[in-house]
């Protein structure tokens, strides 16, 4: 007879002993994913909508999910590029014109592992946190310079070439504006960062930190290759840039790459200056009011805030010539965080503002 | 003076908030969009759609064969062979358009001297094999008739301008 | 005992793409296992508990420097097989090199018992806080001259190495960027009222 017995109590001894955590951890992770990825697809949609109202028009109405016109369309869109070829022309490097989707998705994810999204729930709480982000960003290059490259097209090359420069270019200024929130925090690890802005709205570094939140949120914009700096895929020159070449899901992927980074820059810019988790109504309220109360409410509720302004950007201003990206980069941005890093020493000096508590 | 002026408007980021600004309000405007296929735009009597050969409403057909139309195609969509009907009269055995090719401006319109080709307003048809963009002559003519009371009607309309 | 197979995997992967990076053909495959180098030594660092380092080396290296150097190889139009003609014949030299390297670390690591100590020291010492702390703490007072002085000559080598590539040439149409972002709308546009026709 064959005996069920020890081969069960083994499959549950693994699962329940060694590999428990490690299980939970990766199912925690892949639920995340997936909830990541569906806010990704209906931010697609509600850029469609947005930047369709901003111009007067309706955006797309036409497929419904529960008797809402267009809420559907993301979905349509999915299907529709699933069922493309993916083409990889013959000239190609193949490998690497392969590999550069996943090279340009992977750190756009890898990202949320330190993101709190309140005060217990975080994947990897690690001392290093904030450097970890940077290093993650500035990963995220190499699937489009390997797109553009790979592909052997001179658009998809010219494309790399820009974004590979200008996002060399922003991450100084970016990690210049982190330096600033570095010093008010006093701590790398992204939920000190949030806790030590606890205290009601005007204790969130958006006020004392100003010039830098809007550093930070501009550099965020070029880092992402979004309007107004997508010369990366800028249409009108290069066709579509690095991705010239991709079809089908392929290039989906590089679709939500560049997606969930507007996520995780929103969320970003809410964690750092915004207040993450903590609510606006503390301080204001009595502490053991629901609304007083820090949680993910918070944090998404104010994730949208920069969320609708990239699309409201995008509406809005025209792109940027190549020489003024670089311009503004370097001779406008780096300055106003070196600036304001000297402004942050004095108030420390005088112990205003973040500081008072020293 | 003027250069501090410019120093704050551009660190205060003034032209962008006023961009952003500009475009909240439109954000806000009411929507201009036509839902097409339930709600359409006004169309002129004199829009040039899918062509029609006509007939007299005794029946007979209105085109002589003359090929001013073939002449006058811009983009040589028109093609046209004739010959002496049972009657003794002049008649076209083959008269092709070839929608790929047509531009869609008229000129055969304007060159026939009876009025026998035609563009209809109709604007919303489709192909889904290949050799159905070649409008040949019965094609022609069934539009023709069935469509007679608009192209009639649109004529008459236009008949005061020229 | 997982993070000694997890060491010699990743070790084992870090010498094959070193490796790689010589005797790769194509110059941007060779950027690129360079990248994975730089990568895996993190990881390794990582093991060590030295996660600053870790992901400096990934911020710095790899997010920057490699970038650069991709971009610049990727322009290149080189004929490898040209260039790599008679790479064979230079083996004498590398088996030197590589022997001498070896040689000095082992003087080092197991003769002279340096590297045994501080390698003791880095594991034993459990630190209180993260090592970002530790090392930000000793760097800003026990060794701040020599890291001012490391940022000064960086600086003067980067000025430097701008000042030794600019070359201004004529007929270059460089446009004034700064004059053109000051440009007002009265200064380009005229607003005209004109009455509008009658309709009839």
């Amino acid at each position: 007879m064959w005996q069920w017995a020890p081969i069960r109590d083994w499959l549950s001894q693994l699962i329940t002993g060694y590999w428990a955590n490690p299980l939970l951890t990766a199912v925690q992770v892949l639920i995340t994913m997936i909830c990541i990825i569906l806010v990704m697809a209906f931010y697609t949609l509600a850029e469609r909508k947005v930047i369709g109202w901003i111009q007067s028009r309706r955006g797309p109405n036409r497929v419904d999910l529960l008797g809402i016109p267009g809420a559907a369309q993301p979905f349509a869109d999915v299907f529709k590029l699933i069922f493309k070829e993916i083409i990889v022309p013959t000239d190609a490097n193949q490998f690497l014109f392969r590999l550069a989707p996943f090279l340009a998705l992977i750190p756009a994810l890898a990202l949320w592992a330190v993101i709190p999204f309140s005060p217990e729930h975080v994947f990897a709480n690690v001392d290093a946190g904030l450097l970890y982000l940077l290093a993650m960003t500035s990963m995220g290059v190499y699937g489009i310079i390997l797109a553009g490259w790979a592909a052997n097209s001179k658009y998809a090359f010219l494309g790399a070439m820009r974004s590979a420069a200008q996002i060399v270019a922003y991450e100084i200024a970016m990690g210049f504006a982190l330096v600033g929130v570095l010093m008010a925090a006093r701590s790398l690890n992204i939920g000190e960062i949030v806790r030590s802005q606890s205290g009601g709205p005007l204790s969130w570094y958006w006020f004392w930190l100003m010039p830098l939140m809007f550093v930070y949120f501009i550099a965020g914009l070029a880092e992402t290759n979004r309007a107004p700096f997508d010369v990366a895929e800028g249409e009108s020159e290069i066709v579509a840039g690095f991705h010239v070449d991709y079809s089908g899901m392929a290039f989906a992927l590089f679709f939500i790459a560049e997606y969930v980074n507007m996520i995780t820059v929103s969320a970003l810019t809410v964690i750092f200056f915004l207040g993450g988790w903590l609510s606006p109504f503390q301080g204001y309220l009595p502490d053991d009011n629901l609304l007083a109360q820090p949680g993910f409410f918070w944090f998404g509720l104010k994730t949208l805030l920069p969320m609708f302004t990239f699309l409201w950007v995008r509406a809005t201003f025209p792109r940027y010539r190549y020489d003024q990206i670089m311009r503004l980069g370097w001779k406008a941005l780096i300055p106003v965080t070196l600036v304001w890093l000297l402004a942050e020493g004095l108030m420390a000096w005088f112990k205003v503002g973040p500081w008072k508590h020293l | 003076m003027q250069g501090i002026r410019n120093f704050f408007k551009t660190y205060f980021l003034l032209d962008l908030f006023a961009g952003m600004w500009l475009t909240w309000k439109g954000l806000l405007r009411p929507k201009v969009t036509i839902n097409y296929p339930e709600e359409k735009t006004p169309q002129s009597f004199r829009y040039r759609g899918l062509h029609a050969l006509r007939r007299y409403p005794n029946g007979e057909e209105r085109c002589i064969a003359c090929k001013l139309c073939e002449a006058a195609c811009p983009a040589l969509a028109i093609t046209i062979e004739s010959d002496v009907a049972n009657d003794g009269t002049r008649r076209t055995t083959r008269y092709d358009i070839d929608l790929f090719k047509c531009i869609y401006c008229g000129f055969c319109e304007e060159a026939c001297p009876v009025d026998a080709i035609v563009e209809t307003r109709i604007h919303e048809y489709h192909m889904e094999a290949r050799g159905e963009n070649i409008m040949s002559k019965d094609k022609l003519l069934a539009i023709g008739e069935r469509y007679e009371a608009m192209i009639a009607q649109d004529k008459a309309a236009d008949a005061p301008y020229r | 005992m997982f993070a000694t197979i997890l060491f010699y995997v990743f070790g084992t992967v870090l010498i094959g793409a070193a490796l790689g990076v010589v005797l790769a053909r194509n110059p941007v495959h060779s950027a690129l296992l360079l990248v994975l180098c730089f990568f895996d030594s993190a990881v390794i660092w990582l093991l060590l508990d030295a996660e600053f380092l870790a992901i400096t080396l990934v911020l710095v290296y790899v997010g920057a420097v490699m970038v650069l150097f991709l971009f610049v190889v990727m322009m290149l139009d080189v004929n490898i097989e040209e260039l790599r003609r008679g790479l064979a014949s230079y083996w004498p030299l590398a088996v030197a090199v590589a022997g001498f390297v070896i040689f000095a670390m082992i003087n080092v690591i197991v003769l002279r018992k340096l590297g045994g100590a501080a390698l003791a020291d880095a594991t034993s010492v459990a630190l209180p806080a993260s090592n970002t702390r530790a090392l930000g703490t000793v760097l800003f007072t026990r060794y701040a001259y020599p890291a001012q002085l490391a940022a000064a000559v960086l600086l003067v080598a980067s000025v430097a190495a701008i000042v030794l590539t600019l070359r201004s040439r004529k007929g270059r149409k460089h446009l004034d960027v700064a004059a053109q972002v000051a440009v007002r709308p009265q200064d380009r546009l005229r607003m005209i009222k004109m009455p509008g026709e009658k309709r009839t």
